[in-house]
């Protein structure tokens, strides 16, 4: 590592894009991604992803805030960051009728200081597919021609939007392996996806989009941190909640009783699962089944789609 | 260690040679750019023959011949480019390429290269031929031709360019391409000469597009067309490639409708 570890390779200032038919897809974001971090959005469909990167990849002027990629304005200063930055697009973007390396050589041939091409298609698996016309790849080896060409001009800041989608799960932990060891040489990487595991494998740090915000961010386990953990179990013939010893004192949260099952949310865990199972030890009884689940990123991701879907109920409700 | 940067050249080159690889493979789009506008000259004779030509100081040659390159810049340059962008519009290719290096010019003029020659080139074999078959010979004031042909390339483009914006797919464009080609094909002097229609009718039609093209590829070979006389379709085409340009800038499509 050199002295410009903590320089700011992407930095993003509530940034705003508006489509033409009025809708607000991105709606006041910022965020910063160091040199050699891996930095992943995460969010549902229509959650603002694309929109974003788009902006960042400088394909579209803001309609607000602010967007530097190596210090520099990705859509008015093209020229400055373009031949430093690798993209991948959601989908596609190559003509069906061309073969891999056909493609492979026209964008070597746009790319500065690219690697030979031959050597990048070997990067993703693709060497031995080179013949083969890009219609009659599969959406998993379009993807990795895709990821191949965004990798030619050995870029310093990598562009991925949704790199897994469509692959299998090999394939996914190929990328995920060629992914980490572009970072560990260095490369600046912001990736989109909707995979919790691929964020969780791979982002130094992340934030959680929701309707054109950042619901969450930080790294994955301050995210995970900041949401409780759960504790699940059937009461046993006979008892009731009030049996068991006082909540607050378990250090419980919120409980949900659904029938005969108790659902507890913890952020003391440890706290929670003792007193719990020292009471149930005590009076004799079995606790049919127990789930104790610490807080994991599906669950920050789930809590947060849950808060919006009660919000918007709540909305509607005033209405 | 210093990256050797891309060129614009280099660039549009690479971009050209896949362009070129596209052509061959799409069978379609190469007849309809490479045989259609050699065969058309033919309609134009026996159209030509029913005229009374000599009057209007014409021959079949300086007919024929003109309009023979009109068809190539039509066929050849401006249908076959609004598919070459539309196609790679739809297929997301536009979209991809503007994530690189390439500047959007040079996206629309590396697509364009393969068309722009073979329309060059059609135009060459197509004077040549007509010159010996047809008995026109040299153009007397190959200046005036010149320029009516770069004119026509610039202008075929800039109109392919424009036309696939409003282009939904390859097939809709054998439909949005027919306006600009049968407009320009009746009334810009291709079929029947602008000399041989009432003034108040031709005088609207030299303001059409590919009306100073034509004019000045015939004043080229007759030598009739004085420099005074050129002023006119001169002016007449350059605004039209400027509309053209700005139309690009304020219409063209990058990506498909969402």
């Amino acid at each position: 590592m050199n002295g410009n570890e903590h320089e700011h390779v992407i930095e993003v200032t509530d940034l705003r894009r508006v489509y033409g038919g009025g809708f607000e897809a991105v709606r006041g974001i910022t965020f910063s991604v160091g040199r050699g971090e891996i930095f992943a959005l995460l969010g549902t469909n229509g959650a603002g992803k694309t929109s974003t990167v788009e902006l960042l990849e400088g394909l579209a002027r803001p309609a607000g805030g602010r967007v530097r990629v190596l210090g520099h304005d990705p859509h008015a200063e093209r020229a400055a960051v373009r031949h430093r930055t690798g993209v991948m697009l959601q989908e596609g973007g190559f003509p069906s009728e061309l073969t891999v390396a056909e493609t492979a050589r026209m964008w070597g041939g746009c790319v500065s200081g690219a690697m030979p091409e031959a050597e990048a298609l070997d990067l993703v698996g693709l060497g031995r597919r080179a013949g083969v016309r890009v219609k009659q790849l599969s959406g998993g080896e379009r993807r990795r021609l895709d990821l191949a060409l965004a990798l030619l001009g050995k870029p310093e800041v990598l562009f991925l939007d949704e790199p897994t989608t469509g692959l299998d799960a090999e394939g996914r932990r190929d990328t995920w392996a060629l992914v980490g060891e572009l970072r560990d040489a260095g490369t600046t990487v912001l990736l989109t996806t909707h995979y919790l595991e691929e964020a969780e494998n791979l982002a130094d740090r992340l934030a959680i989009l929701h309707e054109g915000r950042i619901a969450a961010a930080g790294t994955p386990a301050e995210v995970t941190a900041a949401q409780p953990s759960r504790i699940t179990f059937e009461l046993p013939q006979g008892y009731f909640v009030g049996d068991l010893p006082p909540l607050d004192d378990m250090g419980v949260r919120e409980h949900e009783i659904d029938g005969r099952v108790v659902r507890l949310r913890t952020h003391e865990l440890q706290r929670t699962a003792t007193r719990l199972l020292v009471w149930a030890d005590t009076a004799g009884v079995e606790l049919r089944r127990l789930d104790v689940r610490p807080a994991s990123l599906e669950e920050a991701f789930l809590g947060i789609a849950r808060e919006a879907a009660g919000a918007a109920e709540k909305k509607e409700y005033a209405a | 260690m210093t990256t050797a940067m891309t060129t614009p050249v280099g660039r549009m080159a690479a971009l050209a040679r896949a362009e070129v690889t596209l052509l061959g493979r799409s069978r379609g789009t190469l007849f309809a750019a490479m045989f259609v506008p050699l065969l058309l000259p033919f309609s134009v004779r026996e159209a030509a023959k029913g005229m009374d030509l000599a009057e209007a100081g014409l021959s079949l040659g300086t007919v024929v011949l003109p309009a023979s390159i009109g068809f190539s810049l039509l066929y050849a340059v401006y249908a076959t480019l609004v598919s070459v962008y539309t196609a790679r519009r739809e297929e997301l290719v536009l979209k991809r390429l503007r994530t690189g290096e390439l500047k959007d010019t040079e996206i629309l003029a590396g697509a364009a290269l393969p068309a722009v020659v073979t329309g060059l080139a059609q135009s060459l074999v197509l004077a040549v031929g007509c010159a010996v078959l047809l008995d026109v010979g040299a153009p007397e004031a190959p200046h005036l031709a010149v320029l009516g042909l770069l004119l026509g390339v610039v202008l075929c483009a800039s109109l392919g360019a424009v036309t696939a914006s409003f282009t939904r797919t390859v097939e809709s464009a054998q439909v949005t391409t027919l306006p600009v080609v049968f407009l320009s094909m009746i009334f810009s002097g291709m079929f029947v000469p602008l000399e041989v229609l009432p003034d108040r009718v031709a005088s609207v039609c030299e303001l059409l597009p590919l009306t100073p093209v034509i004019t000045l590829l015939r004043g080229g070979w007759t030598g009739d067309l004085s420099a005074y006389e050129a002023i006119g379709p001169v002016l007449t085409g350059l605004a039209w490639t400027v509309l053209g340009v700005l139309a690009v800038r304020r219409w063209f499509r990058w990506e498909p409708r969402h």
